[in-house]
């Protein structure tokens, strides 16, 4: 089968989709005869001209209330953010807007629109240029929030966001964008709210998000030259949150890990730990641990960079502690 | 102006729709069916009016937190906005709203905000899927001197006009936001001024004569349906009852005599003595209206108090699409 990158894989479900829908458009800096800052839309420009390939000044907050606007009549909005940094100056648009309108127009109104971009710790980008923010979204109700982990992932999650009417937080990890993975040529989609198991194991589980899955697996496989068996849960979307797997998972395991980059408080593996906590518990014979990035800015000089994001060696700890309990 | 004697009528009849209705609003809200805020339009119904009388159903409206006189101006019945405010399941949002949260997709009423500025944003948006669909419809936006100083004005309008969007801008200068007023908040107050900087088309208007609304209203929504741009509609206007009901009317930013004055220059008194005046409609054609009204706003009234609340069992629903 075929190989893409990560990129290359949401570009094809873009394309497909704009192919497809002609109320589909995409907004961002330099998405036009620029393709992309990250090449999200390399091509398209030439196939679809300004009107659906919209560069836009740098109004993070203009755009997307004004795709707020559009997506409540009649057209499909992608905002191309770059960085999800960028969108906090939209906050206001994106939680008092964007995620309440269905609910207060009683489902009268709907919200087809697709926030897309990058997020994540690498390459010294420093602190305006590496958050995930993903839990503050995950707290408000009205957004589905997508971590895709891998090319065949994204474009499956991609297609299943533009098919939807909600609005959807799609967000690339920059570690990730360059990976490729056998990508089919038939048209599929993958629902929201369906973990992937991504390693199978039976002596503890471990669930890992965004660029987290990868330095897992590299984990899990250097325990299994120690003959330790490690379940890995990849969430795929975190709003909605397959809990059910992750709890079947515990159910054989008896044990839980959650990885993540970014910070411990109020953070998604809180979320499952409390879930698995209160619906788990007889499952458990140790307690559930977290291994997050340090609670902190992000560094810009290369070793304080990696000083705050879990590393392998981390990771392969936290497992035996947690298999030592 | 050319207009049809039905056409000043109508114009007549639903201003007094305004009026009528938030003035029942009001004595609701004394007798504490309301539960939560209200923010009368009264004093500043010639704008909504002459603004949506030139727009369909298909056309947009977004608003802001006085934004009943758009709700009903864009064509929501009475009895769904006094319902909405009673947070009653028959209001215009299912009660889930309330006087800041109005929605009624159906007549192209897309919601009021309970914050100031994202109607701006999101009439541009409107302008923008009319550019794309090619429907020939309008996206329109009423806000007051407040959101003038908000960045989604500055961001908005520039987005606007550098599209050629078909959106209108409604600004309506009741000179005070909340209680601040516009003098003090903004060095430049002409706005018509500040709209042609963005190289887009201003026009100011009298705000409380509604044939002069209608009109500059109707330039701009032909100019915007014929792809030649936005305009900005500066609307000089004034509100005469508390900025939300349950404050003081005056307060320590406004006297009686200023009140006292814009109310000799109410929109819909000096518009009834134009008819009249200019033999376009006698005193018993106003009076039938005025009864005609008075009648469905007590219609109304009823409808609304005798609705039943919502079920708290369908409390979560509508969060998403299904």
């Amino acid at each position: 089968m075929r190989e893409l990158t990560f990129t290359a894989a949401a570009r094809e479900a873009l394309a497909e989709e704009m192919a497809r829908d002609p109320s589909i458009f995409v907004v961002g800096e330099g998405v036009g005869a620029r393709g992309g800052n990250f090449n999200t839309t390399t091509g398209l420009y030439e196939l679809y001209g300004p009107m659906r390939l919209r560069d836009t000044p740098i109004v993070e907050r203009g755009f997307i209330g004004m795709c707020t606007g559009a997506a409540m009549t009649g057209t499909r909005p992608v905002v191309d953010f770059m960085f999800v940094d960028f969108i906090l100056d939209a906050m206001g648009e994106l939680i008092n807007q964007v995620a309440k309108i269905q609910y207060m127009s009683s489902g009268r109104l709907k919200m087809p629109l697709v926030l897309r971009g990058s997020i994540g710790i690498s390459g010294a980008s420093a602190t305006h240029h590496s958050g995930s923010y993903f839990p503050m979204f995950v707290n408000i109700p009205g957004f589905r929030v997508v971590v895709p982990t891998n090319a065949y992932d994204a474009k499956g999650l991609f297609k299943t966001a533009l098919r939807g009417d909600d609005p959807v937080i799609f967000l690339e990890h920059k570690a990730l964008l360059n990976a490729k993975a056998q990508v089919p040529e038939e048209e599929y989609f993958i629902p929201f709210g369906q973990a992937a198991i991504v390693r199978e194991g039976t002596q503890a589980t471990a669930v890992a998000v965004g660029s987290m899955v990868r330095r897992t697996l590299e984990a899990c496989e250097a325990l299994a030259g120690e003959g330790i068996s490690i379940e890995v849960i990849d969430p795929r979307t975190l709003a909605p949150l397959d809990i059910a797997t992750i709890l079947q998972s515990v159910h054989k395991t008896g044990r839980l890990l959650i990885v993540d980059e970014t910070f411990a408080p109020c953070g998604i593996g809180a979320e499952i730990a409390a879930q698995v906590a209160a619906h788990g518990f007889d499952d458990l014979d140790a307690p559930i641990q977290r291994l997050n990035g340090v609670y902190t800015p992000t560094p810009y000089s290369p070793p304080l960079e990696a000083a705050v994001v879990p590393n392998t060696t981390q990771i392969v700890q936290a497992i035996r502690d947690l298999l030592a309990e | 102006m050319n207009l049809t004697q039905k056409e000043y009528l109508a114009l007549y009849r639903q201003m007094l729709v305004i009026r009528r209705t938030e003035e029942q609003l009001a004595k609701a809200h004394q007798a504490g069916l309301i539960p939560g805020a209200c923010h009368t339009y009264i004093g500043q119904e010639a704008i909504a009016t002459g603004v949506c009388a030139n727009l369909t159903a298909q056309d947009a409206v977004f608003s802001t937190h006085r934004g009943h006189g758009h709700a009903l101006a864009k064509g929501v019945p009475p009895r769904e906005v006094m319902a909405e405010l009673f947070g009653r399941v028959t209001g215009c949002s299912r009660g889930r709203g309330g006087s800041m949260h109005l929605f009624a997709p159906e007549v192209g009423m897309m919601g009021t905000s309970g914050i100031v500025g994202p109607c701006i944003l999101q009439a541009t948006g409107a302008g923008y899927s009319s550019r794309l669909l090619n429907n020939g419809t309008v996206g329109v936006a009423f806000f007051g001197d407040g959101a003038s100083n908000n960045g989604a004005f500055h961001e908005g309008l520039n987005l606007a006009a550098i599209w050629d969007l078909p959106v209108i801008f409604v600004f309506e200068n009741n000179m005070y936001a909340t209680e601040v007023p516009f003098s003090y908040a903004t060095r430049n107050t002409d706005m018509a001024e500040r709209a042609r900087t963005y190289g887009m088309n201003g026009v100011s208007v009298d705000g409380n004569d509604v044939l002069a609304v209608y009109e500059a209203a109707a330039a701009g929504v032909r100019r915007a349906r014929a792809g030649e741009g936005p305009t900005l509609l500066d609307c000089k206007t004034y509100r005469t009852r508390a900025h939300s009901e349950g404050m003081p009317s005056l307060g320590s930013y406004r006297t009686q005599e200023e009140v006292d004055a814009w109310k000799s220059r109410d929109p819909i008194m000096t518009y009834r003595a134009r008819l009249l005046h200019e033999g376009i409609a006698s005193e018993s054609d106003c009076e039938a209206i005025d009864m005609e009204v008075q009648a469905l706003i007590d219609e109304s009234f009823e409808f609304a108090k005798n609705s039943p609340y919502p079920n708290p069992a369908t409390v979560a629903e509508h969060i998403f699409s299904s």
